[in-house]
């Protein structure tokens, strides 16, 4: 591996875990779509940062004051963190007026959100569409970033060569984000799941809130450069959903959405490079297929489980069922094998399914044809039915564990 | 240019005249479906499935190599509708929600579409170049067929919306009492949201995919403030769509270096904030305006009211007292003691008052909520 391949592998990854942070705390308090919003607002803030520094405004040049800190801006080399705080200022501005929109009441908050952002992305398009000759930026650059490109914009002190400008942008951005995380983490954890416990503790939620939006809009500035609006977003919220999807405790999601954002980040890079195609829609590609995998086959929260689960509480209901026609149904003629099938209304299967299942627990005993309850299968039918009068019938699901040799 | 230049360019010029009719049909289509999409909160749902639709046009000029835009659209179409089903699915079976799972399908989808399109161009397929004014849209290379195609899908999603008008909106507004009337919530469900895939997909080549979205919403949104009937909102919610899309076309083509897209959708957001300030029941100007009104009905009541006690004590209630003692009075001010002089409550001699019988009657009946007219 060269030195640059390295150096886009350590950026990609350095993004993956920056925003991995902020995007669990995004998707548990179901403001996923907020980040979408800001990655695409904070596109005029990084235009009028650059047309600033670039000299498009003439009207700069005649008040002193802003000539002045436009010298002071270049002469220390500030140029790209003033460009970062203004577009994340942009970012926290959409995040305002969303709220003020949402507070009116004249739309809900998901209108709001799609009404906002389109109008600030619209603004930053012309921006730059007026001044294609003044500013470097182009469209597809801010949708895809430019990480193949990343390690060739050196960042020089003294005119020692210390690295790509965009590793030490998000190597501080990431500082600052992990330094708040452990600060604040029992505040954000507790405003997160308990607002109004943590409201009554004194946590300001508002502060917790704006916070959180700044981070986030500190983030997808840092990443956007690098990676581009929507691979910022999709850094956010497809790690902390497939993290979400495995486990429930705070700590281990944001582990594993480190882990799934950095494995995505290096595979997808090599992809890319397999592909020949843009890094960053590689990297995309594997969030996603990382997110299809965990979607299907996580343990108890994945499709597949979920179904199978359906399947066999299916079957136990029907168990159930057949149990409560037995219990009710002393006549030998109602306890036939073959007239269950008419009776209950079942198909073929079903029938055949259920009863086996029933045997198979030593609930029933099949003589000549003829169905009748054991009495283990007598018991857990009079305590099922004494649970379903009683309005409990979620303790049937407990009482299964005692009865139940095999599951449905 | 100026306007009647401008106006008689659109009747005559070929180009002109086909982007203009193509983004105001565009403009009708999608505020007329939008406004299903917001009032069934699923605003967000647009932008999702117009950044879905990208791998299916990048697909299908992989598999077709051609660039022609009903094959394209029809894979956006796909894609789009495979992306709307599994946000569906996400939400519906696993405990993610609802804006985890937009976000979710949007980037990534939208992500899998860019890497396709960066491969397609290092294709040594000549025809690939444009396929990426789908991301912003490109009026410009609207032409005639397209804007048949939009007319004639207009056309069938009008004839569907009115055959079924009453099903749309009980399911909108009561999904339960839908369900036990019989009716088939979910196909219904899925026939309106076919729809909006097919309105937004009808869209891409104009708007492009970024700013897809807003189309759908913003017409909508701003229809919303100026009335609560659903079949007026619908219409409304047209007229300013295809509005938007004259307007930003013609603002885009009196200028150089505008692209049409982002100016429509600025144009649609001028709508929304001027139906925002503006609309007479809901506005935020009116509503303004009628808070004050109210603050002062309620100072001048109070200051009524201050009046009355104090006409209480004596013998005669018209008995004149000193204008000084109102003044420590936090609702009084020279205008509510005009107002009241005005409305024959109150008499003014010199520099006291005395409250008249009609004044001291209103006064006593002002807590009875009968009293309605007494403004």
């Amino acid at each position: 591996m060269s030195n640059a391949q390295i150096e886009i592998q350590l950026i990609a990854s350095l993004v993956a875990i920056a925003c991995a942070i902020p995007g669990t705390f995004l998707v548990l308090r179901k403001m996923a779509m907020i980040s979408d919003a800001i990655s695409h607002s904070i596109l005029p803030g990084i235009v009028i940062g650059f047309m600033f520094i670039h000299g498009s405004f003439s009207f700069v040049d005649n008040i002193t004051f802003l000539s002045s800190f436009k010298q002071f801006l270049i002469t220390y080399g500030l140029e790209s963190p003033f460009i970062i705080l203004l577009a994340a200022f942009s970012g926290v501005i959409t995040v305002v007026l969303v709220e003020y929109i949402q507070k009116t009441g004249l739309v809900k908050e998901d209108t709001a959100i799609g009404l906002v952002f389109p109008a600030l992305f619209s603004i930053g398009v012309i921006l730059i569409a007026k001044n294609a000759n003044d500013v470097h930026l182009d469209v597809d650059a801010v949708l895809l970033g430019e990480l193949a490109f990343a390690p060739f914009d050196r960042l020089i002190i003294d005119g020692t060569d210390i690295g790509p400008k965009a590793l030490w942008i998000i190597g501080v951005i990431l500082i600052i984000t992990i330094t708040l995380l452990i600060a604040f983490f029992k505040e954000l954890k507790l405003s997160t799941f308990d607002k109004g416990l943590a409201a009554s503790l004194g946590f300001s939620p508002v502060v917790i809130h704006y916070g959180l939006m700044s981070v986030s809009s500190i983030t997808t500035v840092g990443a956007f450069d690098a990676v581009g609006a929507i691979l910022v977003v999709a850094l956010m919220i497809a790690p902390a959903a497939s993290a979400y999807l495995l486990t429930t405790d705070l700590k281990k999601m944001l582990l594993l959405s480190v882990v799934f954002g950095v494995l995505s980040a290096i595979s997808g890079y090599w992809f890319a490079r397999f592909l020949d195609a843009s890094i960053s829609g590689s990297i995309t590609t594997m969030l996603g297929f990382l997110f299809l995998l965990v979607y299907l086959f996580a343990p108890s929260k994945g499709i597949i489980a979920v179904m199978y689960r359906e399947k066999q509480q299916r079957t136990e209901v029907s168990l159930l069922t057949f149990l409560l026609h037995l219990k009710n149904h002393d006549d030998e003629s109602e306890r036939h094998v073959n007239h269950l099938n008419e009776h209950i209304n079942w198909q073929k299967v079903r029938s055949k399914t259920v009863l086996e299942l029933a045997l198979k627990n030593n609930m029933i005993v099949i003589d000549n044809k003829i169905v009748s309850l054991t009495p283990k299968g007598d018991e857990f039918t009079t305590q099922a039915i004494d649970y379903i009068i009683t309005n409990e019938d979620a303790q049937i699901e407990d009482m299964k564990d005692d009865f139940f040799l095999f599951r449905g | 240019m100026d306007l009647t230049e401008y106006i008689h360019l659109v009747f005559t010029d070929y180009t002109l005249r086909t982007i203009t009719l193509g983004t105001a049909i565009l403009g009708a289509v999608t505020g007329m479906l939008g406004s299903f999409a917001v009032l069934r909160k699923q605003s967000l749902l647009g932008d999702a499935i117009s950044h879905a639709a990208l791998p299916g046009i990048a697909i299908s000029f992989l598999i077709t190599g051609a660039k022609d835009s009903n094959t394209l659209l029809l894979g956006a179409l796909v894609s789009g509708l495979i992306g709307t089903f599994w946000i569906r699915g996400i939400i519906t079976k696993t405990h993610l929600k609802s804006d985890t799972a937009l976000g979710l399908i949007l980037s990534l989808f939208f992500g899998f579409g860019m890497l396709l399109l960066t491969f397609i161009q290092k294709q040594p397929n000549a025809n690939q170049a444009g396929l990426d004014k789908y991301l912003f849209g490109q009026a410009a290379t609207l032409v005639e067929s397209d804007v048949w195609l939009m007319a004639i899908v207009t056309g069938i999603c009008l004839f569907v919306l009115l055959l079924f008008w009453k099903e749309f909106k009980i399911l909108l507004f009561d999904k339960d009492y839908a369900k036990t009337l019989g009716f088939n919530t979910k196909t219904i469900d899925i026939l309106i949201t076919s729809f909006i895939v097919l309105a937004i997909v009808l869209g891409l080549q104009t708007v492009g995919v970024v700013l897809m979205s807003a189309m759908l919403l913003a017409p909508a949104a701003a229809a919303r403030q100026w009335t609560n009937s659903l079949a007026t909102m619908v219409f409304l919610a047209a007229i300013f769509g295809a509005f938007s899309g004259v307007f930003g076309t013609a603002i885009s083509a009196s200028q150089n270096n505008l692209s049409t897209g982002p100016v429509i959708v600025l144009v649609a957001a001028v709508f929304v904030l001027i139906s925002f300030v503006f609309s007479p029941s809901r506005g935020l100007l009116f509503k303004q305006i009628r808070f004050i009104k109210n603050r002062r009905a309620l100072e001048l009541h109070k200051t009524l009211a201050f009046m009355y006690h104090i006409a209480e004590s004596h013998a005669n209630i018209s008995h004149p007292h000193e204008i000084k003692i109102l003044n420590g009075f936090q609702g009084y001010t020279k205008g509510t003691l005009k107002k009241l002089v005005e409305k024959n409550y109150v008499t003014l001699k010199g520099s006291t008052w005395s409250l008249t019988k009609e004044g001291f009657e209103s006064a006593l009946n002002l807590y009875n909520q009968l009293n309605k007219d007494d403004e």
